[in-house]
């Protein structure tokens, strides 16, 4: 573990071992809030920052805080990050703060933040742990920016609406209907509706890694065959 | 001497998937025809819609899974899907409603659990209860029944209903009388009292409250031709008319101003839709006797606690998805002992 180096660090965080889409984690947060792309990358900034912060402190002490008590600590460390989080969005992002509601405190309990300080964290020096806390934080944005611009768009036909609530005046008119007279999908704004865009966008995950594979392995198989060609000197058919 | 020996059983019967689904499609006639005689020709377009959606939805899906086309097409399970979505959603209900709760029960609620056989959830119930979440308002207005939607007591023209479903370019407006269903009045009567509710709603009127007896009666009809056909056994279907009947009764009798009549109940909804096309699904309803019996009652139970303190008016959708969830469980707890063995703990 602690001989990863920062290439395949960056890969499974973004992709490979992707929080939301392999691990599995923080869902909750993830399901509740993709409402819209705005809530989406609100979270995914907030959450981003708690792991790199978290992971970075919990590097720090590793060697001084004794397993046992370990939890504790972590907790400690990612519940005083939370809330400097919380403050900052309640002074500089109001309107997004009350709209994104408990899911700001509950990132306490995204296990996606402790599961990180657990198992990397715990176990690697800062920089790494940084660079790690960094990609995972991206890689849960990404998701959930997907997974917020898909439902908006099917839920109520608009992409990019109320982006300044976080962004600031610059993002107001960045508002797109693609949709017009849409009379609005309810149900994909719904918690059911964030289920299913959830399982088929792992479906697509799924789908890609096979089709890498696949590539990947007709590329050796026909490496294979060449090498032997090269090599054999009497009969070549 | 050329004896042929042939093993038993003896006595072979026809009857793949595709017959009794036909036997079931058979079974809906009599509703359909009392729901086109009352309500106009809107579910009998709406059926053909969803049909043909469903059989659409359904060729693509086993396209994309490499299926094979024929095989599977012909055991008409997507056909019975449509028909009975056809004959739930309203009479009016535009074109884009049907496609939308159609495509997604079979490519979603069955085919990506795994197709026939292997769906946790009725797929028309999942694609029912998904309009009736998203689209609310479209769901809840029934058009009203031909003795009152003119005076004349005529149905709207064929024409004229084609153009409300699918209005593509028919500028002219079409007044249709949309009304409550009679749950539906009865659920939101404020603090009227039952006898107030029935004298001041027009849907609960003898004439328009004699429709929906109708249709129900047509239901219980073809339910009845199904049981006679031996395509399901009568304990779930019973289980839960007898569970809805007696509770409904003992609260009536009990508080007749504030409950629903067992009457209301029993033919005011969809619950003889329910009862023998729904419930009676082989995949996702318990199999065992004593299990059927309980699935059909908890559904009946859980029909008229949604109804009277639920939010939605009718509740067969929900109340058969719940149960859906639970008829494996079910099972497991009511499988008969084998004469020998003891009970699995």
């Amino acid at each position: 573990m602690a001989s990863k180096g920062y290439q395949e660090i960056i890969n499974d965080g973004l992709w490979h071992n992707n929080p939301a889409l392999v691990q599995l984690l923080g869902l909750c947060p993830l399901l509740a809030v993709t409402g819209t792309v705005v809530n989406g990358l609100g979270l995914g900034a907030a959450t981003t920052l708690v792991l790199v912060g978290s992971n970075l402190a919990v590097s720090m002490i590793r060697n001084y805080v004794p397993d046992t008590v370990r939890l504790p600590a972590f907790v400690m460390i990612i519940a005083s990050l939370v809330t400097c989080v919380e403050l900052l969005s309640q002074a500089f992002t109001y309107d997004l703060y009350l709209s994104l509601g408990i899911f700001i405190p509950l990132i306490v309990t995204n296990c996606a933040i402790l599961g990180r300080a657990e198992a990397f964290a715990r176990n690697n020096s800062i920089i790494p742990s940084i660079l790690d806390g960094l990609t995972m934080g991206i890689g849960f944005t990404a998701v959930l920016l997907v997974l917020g611009g898909m439902r908006e768009v099917i839920g109520q036909g608009t992409l990019f609406s109320d982006m300044n609530l976080l962004l600031g005046p610059v993002a107001e008119h960045w508002k797109i209907t693609l949709i017009e007279d849409y009379k609005g999908f309810l149900f994909a704004i719904l918690p059911p509706g964030a289920f299913i865009g959830m399982g088929f966008l792992i479906a697509l995950k799924s789908l890609i890694d096979g089709k890498i594979k696949e590539r990947h392995d007709a590329q050796k198989a026909s490496l294979g065959v060449t090498s032997r060609r090269v090599r054999v000197t009497g009969e070549i058919k | 001497m050329n004896l042929l020996s042939v093993s038993s059983p003896h006595l072979t019967r026809t009857g793949g998937t595709g017959d009794v689904m036909l036997l079931v499609i058979l079974a809906t006639l009599p509703g359909l025809t009392a729901l086109t005689y009352f309500f106009g020709w809107g579910n009998l377009i709406n059926v053909v819609w969803a049909t043909t959606i469903a059989v659409a939805s359904e060729a693509l899906i086993l396209k994309l899974r490499g299926r094979s086309l024929g095989f599977y097409l012909r055991d008409y399970s997507a056909v019975v899907t449509g028909v009975l979505l056809g004959l739930a959603l309203p009479p009016f209900a535009p074109w884009w409603l049907t496609l939308v709760a159609v495509s997604f029960a079979i490519i979603i609620a069955k085919h990506l659990y795994g197709g026939l056989g292997n769906n946790l959830f009725n797929p028309a119930m999942i694609g029912y209860a998904l309009v009736l979440i998203a689209f609310p308002v479209e769901m809840t207005s029934w058009i009203a029944p031909r003795s009152l939607a003119s005076a004349t007591g005529e149905i709207a023209p064929f024409v004229d209903t084609l153009n409300v479903i699918f209005p593509f370019h028919s500028t002219t407006t079409f007044d249709a009388m949309t009304m409550a269903t009679p749950l539906d009045a009865f659920k939101h009567k404020g603090d009227l009292t039952a006898e107030q509710v029935w004298a001041a709603e027009a849907v609960l009127s003898a004439k328009s409250w004699m429709a929906w007896q109708f249709v129900s009666l047509g239901y219980l009809i073809g339910g009845a031709y199904l049981l006679y056909r031996k395509v399901f056994t009568w304990h779930a279907p019973i289980s839960m008319l007898l569970t809805l009947a007696l509770i409904s009764a003992a609260f009536w009798l009990y508080a007749p101003n504030s409950f629903a009549s067992p009457q209301l109940h029993l033919l005011g909804g969809a619950t003889m839709l329910a009862a023998f096309f729904i419930i009676t699904d082989p995949v996702t309803s318990a199999t065992s006797v004593k299990g059927k019996l309980i699935y059909g009652g908890l559904i009946g139970l859980l029909i008229f606690m949604i109804r009277t303190w639920g939010n939605y008016p009718d509740a067969v959708a929900f109340s058969v998805l719940l149960m859906n969830f639970a008829a494996p469980f079910i099972d497991i707890y009511s499988q008969p002992r084998t004469y020998g063995h003891k009970i699995h703990k």
